[in-house]
């Protein structure tokens, strides 16, 4: 039998994470923290998004490293799914296609931790004109 | 899908779509009938008669990046494969509803998969919004209901968010540990 858990634990958690939650703000902006993205509309659930995203909070908690992990829609890359879109602070985003546990692991230590580029990169095809040029040519 | 808690995970996602802000998801298993009821209900945008009657189509979506919409109709055959029966309501501007029936010991009745993390990474990647979800089992002599409610879980937090990491894997263990399903 599993113990039995209630909300009183989390009472008990609360002080733990008010610690980490003020050291990290002293720390960094939140702006300024790495961005995971998981595409997690049909196709990405049908192709194993769920795994892979919850390997992703497991292991970055585990490792760590501070990252926000959110969840998208599909990019019409439902051929490449399971996708991830990675954005290291200041960079712009780079979206790997059939991303597996094995592959995310990859993307933690090699990307995310030593900002190299790991294969399964999905190139960038289509910028809006706004988007090329709002910077100055 | 592999199991119905990604069918729920996923039916979900039109309902943060919708901009609801609370959505109720229930599975409720009925031995007596030999049926395994999941529920979802939202307070999101809803749908016209028009799109309504369009949504079981695979050939409708609303989305621009692809012209498929499996979803719902994923769902509903895995129902209907199942021994079972789906319905959807919506009023736009209230939200919407499905009911989706599966034959329990159907031999196609796909395993309900891992509703714990499903419902808590839900709750992790939306703090802004609430889940309630609602858990009847079959477990011997047991008729209670176990409801998990992102409203209390956020009362206790007070200023921490949902999407802490440490936090979605504690709500993840407190829904299995409350949930155990018979099946």
């Amino acid at each position: 039998m599993k113990k039995v858990k209630s909300l009183d634990d989390l009472k008990r958690m609360k002080e733990g994470l008010q610690a980490n939650i003020a050291l990290r703000e002293k720390s960094e902006h939140p702006e300024a923290m790495t961005q995971i993205k998981v595409a997690m509309a049909t196709c990405g659930i049908a192709s194993g998004a769920k795994e892979v995203m919850d390997f992703f909070i497991t292991n970055l908690a585990k490792r760590n490293i501070d990252a926000i992990v959110t969840q998208t829609g599909c990019m019409g890359y439902c051929y490449a799914e399971p996708t991830v879109e990675v954005r290291l602070p200041g960079q712009d985003p780079v979206v790997y296609g059939d991303v597996d546990v094995k592959k995310a692991d990859e993307i933690i230590e090699k990307h995310i931790k030593e900002g190299e580029l790991v294969d399964g990169i999905i190139p960038v095809n289509y910028e809006t004109i706004d988007k090329k040029y709002s910077g100055g040519i | 899908m592999k199991d119905i808690s990604l069918h729920i995970l996923d039916v979900a996602q039109n309902s943060i779509a919708a901009g609801a802000t609370r959505v109720e998801i229930s599975v409720r298993e009925k031995p007596w009938l030999d049926e395994l009821e999941i529920a979802i209900e939202d307070n999101g945008n809803g749908m016209t008669d028009e799109a309504l009657s369009r949504v079981e189509d695979p050939f409708y979506t609303t989305r621009t990046t692809r012209k498929v919409g499996l979803g719902i109709p994923l769902l509903k055959h895995s129902a209907e494969q199942a021994g079972g029966s789906f319905a959807i309501r919506s009023v736009p501007g209230k939200g919407t509803s499905l009911v989706a029936v599966f034959g329990r010991s159907h031999i196609d009745r796909p395993p309900v998969g891992d509703i714990a993390g499903v419902i808590s990474s839900l709750a992790g990647m939306n703090p802004g919004m609430d889940f309630i979800y609602r858990h009847a089992a079959a477990a011997q002599g047991s008729t209670g209901e176990y409801v998990f409610d992102t409203r209390e879980v956020k009362a206790v937090l007070g200023d921490i968010p949902l999407s802490e990491p440490a936090v979605i894997l504690y709500l993840k263990e407190l829904i299995e540990a409350n949930t155990e399903c018979a099946e």
